[in-house]
């Protein structure tokens, strides 16, 4: 294992700050307090900065509607996240009768947590992160599988027909877009040639959505469509299911489901800055940190631009789209990058140069527009031609009435 | 492959529904997400404004039309006080006809636009369009409210003309919104129209042909997107609809994107209908003199418009009294939505609410 | 090509968040979130001269705290609550309790002492009208034969109670009298605009003008 260094935010400095003032001996006092109190202010930092994303999206998408957005609380409407947690902390926590009562209570703790387990392994900075797993990439599509489980469990427990629906429609979609996902990050793991995520900020000479933009839309699409949101929000669907799996829930329960939606964006840029963007990488003096949250910034704008715009598929179409499309896509995208890794790496390291980066992009960027323009080809080949309207023999409005 | 077959669950949609745009029940018994059946069930709105008429006098009866159709409230005005004029025989001054033309077009713009945006938001578009096709509504209903203060519930129209000359601010107003307004159309159309999303999703999704919609009789915008070009502003022309130019969208194989289609080509000839009449409308008086409590011979009447919806007539009978002794109204909304089974069935569940928003019934009119 | 319908959505939204001029046309109610440069147009200066003489201004401003009172700006016609009633118009022939499709007015009147041959009127015991249960339709205004009842133009009538939601004549007597112009062309001729704060007196308030009470007395007295 590579050795540690010390950082600005990670375990091991603040484990070392405790372990100064306690006595000898008194080891694992340290190592549970700096657990502590790193977890806290993860925990915290992550709420914090999911309340502050609720309060971007709604004034984003209210600009976007041609509307403000919430404006009445605090400067610029920035209490609002606060207001509504206030106001749903006072709400009566209703359980239905039927429910079962344990899963119910658990489900939204099953969502909310894997999407803070995440942050632990995030390099953050080149000195700011919690732990450095080596095997991060697996540890990222691993961790954020669990949410399916928190998904059939809020909508089975809830015994509402209604949250059954979302339910069933989330497993289906939340599996069906795991494998496109993987395969597309599997791309970045090639050209890394590691799964910890240190090594492919580290890889990134060239930024990776730049070296396979293919692999980069198909992770942004099925990213999408796991914290399901539009076109792809068929989970909650708010006009056909009213909430999906989470109609039933009330109170802080609710408002721990809303914390986790609001929570997978963030996450999934994320992710994403640290797999397809470089991650910390940018020019000085700038440092590394800013770099990284002005990235994730542009990604959630992105995302909620997308979200503000298009209207929803209907679910047969949505797993259509994964299973013919992005499936497809990403097979083809780790193909031509393996083909790629193995023609120009360096036999002995294994090692990318950057102008090996910029041919790959050369290459991967015509490829990635002959299949998207054979991808809408071959969706597009169901565009039906509209007939020219002819009025129907049935009835004619020109005639005399008899 | 055969499709595999499972127990069939019975979904109460409604009455309190996001998407039932109103207290509207729908009971649907689906195998899987595919619609197998589907039965609506109809009066958790129902206030009994018919008989509720028979205890009125033919001028209060108006502000119980304005509650059916709350979208389109001038449009049954009109649609009332014709029946009461063509009852009692009383003559309309040409320049009431002229506003009420103006009226019933702009109050048909705001209705389709309201069922664009809803039909959007049904589709998920995270209230966008909705948003976008309200901006354009609120400046009709602010000239609605320089008419005759009032911007839903408008009691506008009296037997025997309109209410109140407009004030003038409100022909600049009106100008404005006539010269803006086809380019909104433009942008929310381009936002709308050619988005693979929304065509995927509404392109021979719901299809009512025409022999179906003539069978159930539908009219209006369902009728028309169905491909029978029938519409009573032409069939049967009242007010001054004889002497205005304009064209009677059609749709070619009445799907839900046909109905919107329709729709928005629909407010675009609305517009020209309302840009002739700016042009034409003459001086004069704008009412006839009717007594307070109008006593039309004993007989019956039936007068019907085409208001947003489709054809919506009124029947009254009268005994020579104060009040009508009967009054029926044939409701477009509520004749509509007979047909939903048929467009239904074998659809998924997400496409059940789309074709039920193309429909764009509003429940005050259904339950009445 | 397919997909291009998709690119033409984001530019829209796009549009519609980068151009103000896009907006609804807002009217936050009560008041409005205001910033330096709107201020400073208020005051009718530059946001630099402002910032020096109101610092403490300046920095809610800049901190989006200020704001500034807004209110609908209501057409002169709008049928509000709170009805603009004249006593001294009114002669209790509660035409407008038989128009009303609620019947939701209750009038109740005695003749007065002087008489109606002196050229007097019925005395008015008792105007209600439950606001509870109106619906604005303001057909009782179309009614009445003396513009003696007029819409109201407010719309801020809420109240804890449904009995404090019956108006009574001595609160339509207190009450301001800002009509509404609907259905009163006289006063929409007058360019009266209920917004402005200023009260219609009755003599103004009607289609011809009230006679004198001497006028009335020696007409009454020729008979």
């Amino acid at each position: 294992m590579e050795s540690l260094q010390a950082g600005f935010l990670d375990f091991h400095s603040v484990y070392g700050f405790f372990d100064f003032f306690l006595p000898d001996g008194m080891d694992w006092l340290a190592f549970v307090l700096a657990g502590g109190l790193v977890s806290f202010i993860v925990i915290n930092v992550m709420v914090m900065g999911t309340g502050l994303y609720t309060w971007f999206e709604r004034r984003v998408i209210g600009r976007m509607q041609a509307r403000l957005g919430p404006n009445r609380w605090g400067p610029f409407g920035l209490l609002q996240p606060i207001a509504d947690v206030l106001k749903l902390m006072v709400k009566e926590d209703t359980v239905p009768a039927l429910a079962d009562r344990l899963v119910f209570n658990i489900a939204p703790v099953i969502l909310l947590v894997p999407a803070l387990l995440v942050i632990a392994i995030i390099p953050f900075g080149d000195d700011t992160f919690l732990g450095r797993l080596n095997i991060g990439v697996l540890f990222i599509i691993g961790i954020t599988s669990v949410n399916t489980i928190a998904v059939l469990a809020g909508g089975w427990a809830s015994r509402n027909k209604y949250a059954m629906i979302g339910a069933m429609r989330g497993v289906a979609m939340l599996v069906s877009y795991e494998v496109p996902m993987a395969l597309s990050i599997t791309g970045v793991v090639l050209i890394a040639n590691s799964l910890s995520l240190f090594d492919v900020v580290a890889a990134q000479g060239v930024p990776f959505w730049l070296v396979q933009p293919l692999g980069f839309l198909v992770f942004m699409a099925a990213a999408s469509a796991e914290m399901s949101r539009t076109p792809f929000d068929q989970i909650e669907a708010e006009s056909e299911l009213g909430a999906g799996y989470h109609t039933e829930y009330s109170g802080m329960k609710f408002a721990i489901f809303q914390l986790a939606e609001f929570m997978a964006p963030l996450v999934t840029s994320i992710i994403a800055t640290v797999l397809f963007f470089s991650g910390t990488r940018g020019w000085d003096p700038i440092p590394g940190q800013i770099w990284f949250v002005l990235k994730v910034f542009v990604i959630m704008f992105a995302l909620l631009w997308v979200r503000a715009t298009w209207p929803r598929l209907r679910i047969d179409q949505i797993m259509a789209f994964a299973w013919k499309g992005l499936f497809a896509m990403a097979l083809l995208n780790i193909f031509v990058v393996a083909v790629e890794v193995m023609l120009l790496q360096d036999p002995n390291t294994g090692a990318l140069t950057t102008s090996d980066l910029w041919l790959m992009a050369a290459i991967n960027w015509g490829v990635t527009v002959v299949t998207i323009a054979f991808m809408a080809k071959v969706f597009g080949s169901k565009q039906w031609e509209r007939p020219v309207p002819t009025p129907s023999p049935l009835a004619n409005m020109y005639a005399e009435a008899d | 492959m055969s499709e595999m077959k499972s127990e069939p669950v019975i979904l109460n949609l409604g009455p309190q529904h996001p998407s039932t745009h109103g207290v509207f029940r729908l009971r649907v018994t689906f195998d899987g997400e595919t619609v197998v059946d589907a039965e609506p069930v109809m009066g958790y709105l129902h206030r009994g404004s018919e008989k509720l008429a028979e205890g009125r006098s033919y001028v209060q009866i108006v502000t119980l039309t304005d509650r059916m159709d709350y979208t389109a409230s001038m449009s049954n005005n009109l649609a009332y006080v014709s029946s009461v004029e063509k009852l009692a025989g009383i003559d309309v001054p040409e320049r009431a006809q002229y506003i009420r033309v103006i009226c019933a077009e702009l109050q048909r713009i705001a209705s389709h636009l309201m069922a664009t945006g809803f039909l959007l938001n049904d589709l998920g578009a995270l209230a966008t369009p909705l948003m976008y096709c309200f901006r354009e509504r609120e400046r009709i209903l602010d000239m609605f409210e320089m008419l005759c203060g009032a911007r839903i519930t408008l009691t506008y129209m009296r037997p025997g003309g309109v209410l109140q000359d407009a004030p003038a601010e409100f022909w600049p107003a009106l100008n404005t919104f006539v010269n803006d307004f086809p380019g909104y159309l433009d942008e929310i159309e381009s936002l709308i129209s050619g988005n693979e999303i929304v065509l995927t999703r509404t392109r021979d999704v719901g299809i009512l042909t025409d022999a179906q919609a003539i069978n159930a009789s539908i009219t209006g915008p369902m009728l028309r997107a169905a491909g029978v070009q029938w519409d009573l502003r032409k069939a049967n022309p009242y007010e001054i609809y004889d002497r205005l130019d304009f064209d009677i969208p059609i749709g070619a194989l009445g799907d839900t994107f046909d109905r919107y289609m329709v729709r928005v080509l629909e407010m675009r000839e609305s517009i020209k209908i309302v840009e002739q009449c700016i042009r034409d409308i003459p001086q004069g008086p704008i009412r006839t003199g009717t007594p307070y409590f109008i006593r039309p011979p004993a007989g019956d009447a039936y007068a019907s418009v085409e208001s947003p919806k489709g054809e919506l007539g009124f029947y009254l009978v009268s005994d020579g009294g104060i009040s009508p002794y009967r009054c029926h109204v044939r409701a477009p909304s509520f004749i509509n939505i007979t047909a939903l089974r048929d467009m239904l069935v074998g659809w998924k569940m997400s496409d059940l609410i789309i074709i039920f928003g193309s429909i764009d019934i509003v429940l005050g009119e259904v339950d009445r | 090509m397919y997909g291009l319908g998709l690119a033409k959505g984001l530019t829209i939204t796009m549009k519609n968040m980068l151009m103000p001029g896009r907006m609804f046309t807002l009217h936050q109610y009560p008041d409005r979130k205001i910033g330096l440069l709107g201020l400073a147009k208020l005051e009718g200066t530059n946001p630099i001269t402002y910032s020096i003489k109101r610092p403490l201004m300046t920095l809610k401003a800049m901190v989006g705290l200020a704001s500034v009172e807004d209110r609908m700006p209501q057409h002169s016609r709008f049928r509000g609550e709170e009805f603009s009633w004249y006593e001294d118009r009114c002669t209790g022939c509660a035409s407008c309790a038989k128009y009303c499709p609620l019947g939701i007015i209750r009038i109740v009147t005695h003749p007065s002492e002087k008489a109606v041959d002196e050229g007097d009127k019925y005395v008015l015991d008792v105007f209600d009208i439950d606001m509870g249960r109106c619906m604005f339709c303001g057909l009782c205004v179309e009614a009445c034969p003396y513009d003696a009842l007029h819409m109201g133009s407010g719309f801020e009538e809420g109240k804890y109670s449904r009995r404090d939601l019956v108006i009574d004549k001595q609160r339509l007597n207190d009450a301001p009298k800002r009509p509404s112009t609907w259905f009163r062309p006289q006063i929409e001729g007058q360019g009266f605009d209920p917004q402005s704060g200023d009260e219609v007196d009755w003599t103004k308030a009607g289609r011809h003008v009230k006679p004198s009470r001497e006028d009335q007395q020696k007409k009454w007295a020729k008979r």
